[in-house]
């Protein structure tokens, strides 16, 4: 087993793992540490994958952004002692039933396609190649990006605002 | 690894968060579903981008990224205003559009 496979072993287990835990588990804050843990397992995933510059992305944006910001908004809207905190779930037997048709159809489909291409050799560097595409070819969507996160700061900031 | 294996996982985690979005009372916990099944489709766009070679696929993943995160701190705002309104963050609990 070469260290390419045993890497995304680790991963993938650590990723469902972590997945099962952020939607069972009883605590509203302990789902959250999981889903930052299932965060970084994607980051090692996207690591095996050789895309370095997508899994710091994925750590910096996801496992340190999001994070935080769920984070104090449990704080906001729940106490973090006692029995708020502690969130139940519904309907579990329609969500089975619906969950597990639709992983048993994806994975049908997955199984039956015939998408077993060889993994190509890396032409050269790939976070200079993305970097590249993104002033050149992206280069609109790019900006246009970077206005949907000021209209989406002003916009949280807004729904957030003080009383008055 | 092959391309398969990815796609598997990627199926796998996608369920997970749609289980969790479908049976969660807490409306965090219903963004935290979301989460999970966007992490899963970034992991199908990186897997195809780097079995076919060309580097569209990651540039996606990252807007797909900041999307993201624009779209769970407009949600957590969103959570945080009900809660100032209507006291709860309960999903079942936000019925204003009931006949």
């Amino acid at each position: 087993m070469t260290l390419d496979v045993l890497a995304f072993w680790v991963f993938a287990i650590m990723l469902v793992g972590s997945g099962l835990a952020v939607v069972i588990s009883k605590n509203l804050f302990h789902s959250v540490l999981w889903l930052a843990l299932a965060l970084v397992s994607t980051a090692g995933i996207f690591l095996t994958l050789d895309a370095e510059f997508i899994a710091a992305v994925q750590v910096l944006l996801y496992a340190g952004g999001v994070i935080t910001v769920v984070v104090f908004a449990i704080v906001v809207t729940e106490r973090l002692v006692g029995e708020r905190l502690s969130h139940t779930s519904r309907q579990l037997s329609a969500g089975l039933l619906v969950t597990g048709g639709l992983l048993v159809l994806l994975v049908r489909a997955i199984a039956r396609a015939h998408v077993s291409l060889p993994k190509p050799e890396l032409s050269g560097d790939l976070t200079r190649q993305i970097g590249t595409s993104l002033l050149t070819q992206f280069a609109l969507p790019f900006e246009l990006l970077a206005v949907l996160l000021v209209v989406g700061l002003l916009g949280a900031s807004y729904f957030a605002r003080p009383e008055d | 690894m092959g391309l398969q294996a990815y796609l598997m996982l990627s199926a796998v985690v996608f369920c997970l968060g749609l289980f969790g979005t479908i049976t969660r009372r807490n409306t965090v916990g219903i963004l935290l579903g979301i989460e999970l099944m966007l992490n899963a489709v970034n992991i199908n766009l990186v897997a195809f981008s780097r079995f076919r070679g060309v580097d569209v696929g990651m540039v996606f993943t990252l807007f797909a990224i900041c999307i993201t995160v624009a779209e769970i701190a407009l949600g957590l705002a969103i959570v945080i205003l009900l809660f100032r309104t209507r006291r709860t963050a309960t999903a079942d609990h936000i019925d204003w559009l009931k006949g």
